[in-house]
């Protein structure tokens, strides 16, 4: 009987059969922390009498979320997690490296990886092949310590993806709609497993792109196969030796199986207060925009910057609206600055933040007042995500988010392209 | 068993709704972070909670971050339980690692105020207000072990290792 892709890497990952509903114990290869959960995690881990992470991990220590630090309980818990790194010997991505996720994809992830992170979009690993649930601080203290954690294997359901993408429509717009159809709990406990004809023509940073919001559907995680696609992104990151091959079996069994025609979307957009309340960018038109936010583990690599760049080059933004732009790595910033999109950005008016997370969950930057909305390319857009509960939050591509810079309202990138 | 009052919310409450990203600042600071549980859900939840009482929820509970600061300040504030007709999965492994019990059901018919008796071997809950008894899901096994033994902590604290 063929298996998922999920059922085959925990079955590598658990020297035995695993299939949807069995719970293994499997083997891990990469565990991170970030800084707003590391912390705990450190203590649950002392706690259990752990001083050294099992020999057989990898461990990277990111401090993205308050890079760099604005008060100092946060400076303080950078510096419990520096000295943590430094004793144990792990990775240490300081304040000036980028957001997590983006450093997993780049340096760290292959397909066939079994990760776990304390952060809930760990998932975009997902994009390169590689079985990746985010878990809380106790979790990850545990697979700190013993190398290894209990999984129930999930059931999948299979997303079978056709045609192109049209112009101004992009992988947010895909990954929205599709979290629109399944509703926010629409894949609780389960796997989201990417496959069709499409699929070959979706780049990693698309894919990554998609990956990462799959957690916003409840999936444990979102899965792409590694392909020609993967291995030239590997080979392109200097990680030729990181790659193989790796598809679902042959009658592997889904729990269902969702068809989505690429040729067929639009532009769409998130409104407020859920990810799964979606509507089309062309009808929240004339929805007034104080904020625009790019950036993120979802949409804030350089394909990115490269689209709002395009749209941007030569324009103002909006008299009343911000641009607030984060590029998710510095790797991401230093391609950005060398072809020529930051210029582009900063000249339409744009403000230019530092590698990390920041603006996204509110934590600092771009912080929302009451009755503020804004119109952001991350993952999330709960009441209070942002800074005040009584803002308002839209989520669309970097192109919607760009177009809607220029006007100061909600507009289909389609317009301005 | 578990005895207290219900504080009744709706659907997709977020871990944003119980522990705001705005506060990561206090992650380190619990008791001060714990005065602000459930704030942009409901500002008095704070204020009128009461050991041994409990949240009852609709669908996908604890969807969103990772953190799990969001089921330890709800656990410091003293809820013996949530009750909800689903639940996200990291916060549900999350509140079962800090040993508080998640358990799924039916939660249309207990109103906000009910008190509730709650036998955890049994896999009931009395509605002492209403009169209605419902029965919740099964835990996963090795959830149960982890939740007879107070938690992940001690339960690795005493075995050193996973027992399936």
């Amino acid at each position: 009987m063929g298996k998922t892709l999920a059922e085959k890497i925990l079955s590598a990952k658990s020297g035995g059969e695993a299939r949807a509903g069995d719970i293994v114990i499997a083997k891990i290869d990469l565990v991170f922390v970030q800084d707003t959960t590391g912390p705990l995690t450190v203590k649950q881990f002392q706690a259990m009498g752990f001083d050294h992470p099992a020999n057989s991990l990898k461990v990277a220590v990111f401090l993205d979320h308050a890079a760099p630090s604005p008060s100092q309980e946060l400076s303080n818990d950078h510096v419990f997690l520096r000295d943590f790194a430094r004793k144990t010997g792990s990775l240490l991505y300081d304040v000036a490296k980028g957001v997590c996720h983006q450093i997993v994809a780049e340096s760290l992830a292959k397909p066939g990886d079994l990760i776990v992170g304390a952060d809930s979009h760990t998932v975009t690993a997902g994009g390169l092949g590689a079985f990746a649930p985010g878990m809380g601080s106790t979790d990850i203290a545990v697979a700190l310590g013993l190398g290894k954690t209990w999984f129930r294997v999930p059931e999948s359901i299979k997303v079978a993806l056709s045609g192109r993408f049209p112009n101004g429509v992009y992988a947010k717009d895909l990954i929205l709609h599709l979290i629109g159809r399944i509703g926010a709990d629409g894949a609780t406990y389960k796997a989201l497993e990417f496959s069709g004809d499409a699929t070959s023509t979706i780049s990693i940073p698309e894919r990554l792109t998609i990956a990462n919001m799959t957690v916003e559907a409840g999936a444990k995680v979102g899965l792409f196969p590694a392909d020609e696609v993967t291995q030239h992104y590997l080979s392109a990151n200097g990680r030729r030796a990181d790659y193989q091959p790796l598809s679902p079996d042959d009658g592997a069994i889904y729990e269902q199986t969702i068809n989505i025609s690429l040729a067929e979307l639009e532009p769409t957009v998130a409104r407020p207060h859920a990810v799964d309340n979606i509507a089309l960018a062309r009808e929240l038109k004339g929805t007034k925009v104080h904020q625009v936010f790019i950036g993120t583990c979802t949409n804030g690599r350089r394909e990115d910057l490269a689209v709002a760049a395009r749209i941007l080059k030569g324009k103002r933004i909006h008299p009343r609206t911000r641009l607030v732009i984060a590029p998710a790595s510095r790797g991401v910033l230093l391609a950005a600055i060398k072809a020529g999109y930051i210029q582009a950005l900063l000249e339409a008016g744009a403000i230019i933040l530092p590698p990390g997370c920041g603006p996204c969950l509110g934590l600092h930057q771009g912080v929302l007042a009451a009755g503020e909305t804004c119109l952001s390319t991350a993952n999330r857009n709960f009441r209070g995500r942002m800074g005040s509960p009584e803002a308002f939050i839209y989520l669309g591509s970097p192109a919607t988010a760009a177009a809607t810079a220029i006007n100061g309202e909600i507009t289909d990138p389609r317009e301005a392209i | 068993m578990l005895t207290g009052r219900a504080f009744k919310f709706g659907d997709n409450i977020s871990t944003d709704h119980i522990i705001p990203g705005r506060l990561a600042h206090l992650r380190s600071n619990l008791s001060e972070l714990a005065k602000h549980v459930m704030e942009d859900a409901d500002p008095t939840f704070a204020a009128r909670v009461k050991p041994g009482d409990f949240i009852v929820a609709g669908t996908n509970f604890g969807l969103g971050s990772s953190r799990e600061h969001a089921p330890l300040v709800i656990k410091m504030s003293g809820v013996s339980a949530i009750l909800a007709k689903s639940v996200a999965r990291i916060f549900f492994r999350n509140a079962i690692n800090l040993g508080l019990p998640v358990l799924l059901c039916q939660t249309d018919n207990i109103n906000d105020g009910d008190e509730l008796k709650i036998d955890l071997k049994a896999g009931t809950i009395q509605d002492m207000t209403s009169g209605n008894q419902l029965r919740f899901s099964p835990i996963p096994e090795i959830m149960l072990h982890i939740l007879d033994d107070g938690g992940l902590l001690p339960y690795i604290q005493k075995y050193g290792d996973f027992k399936l």
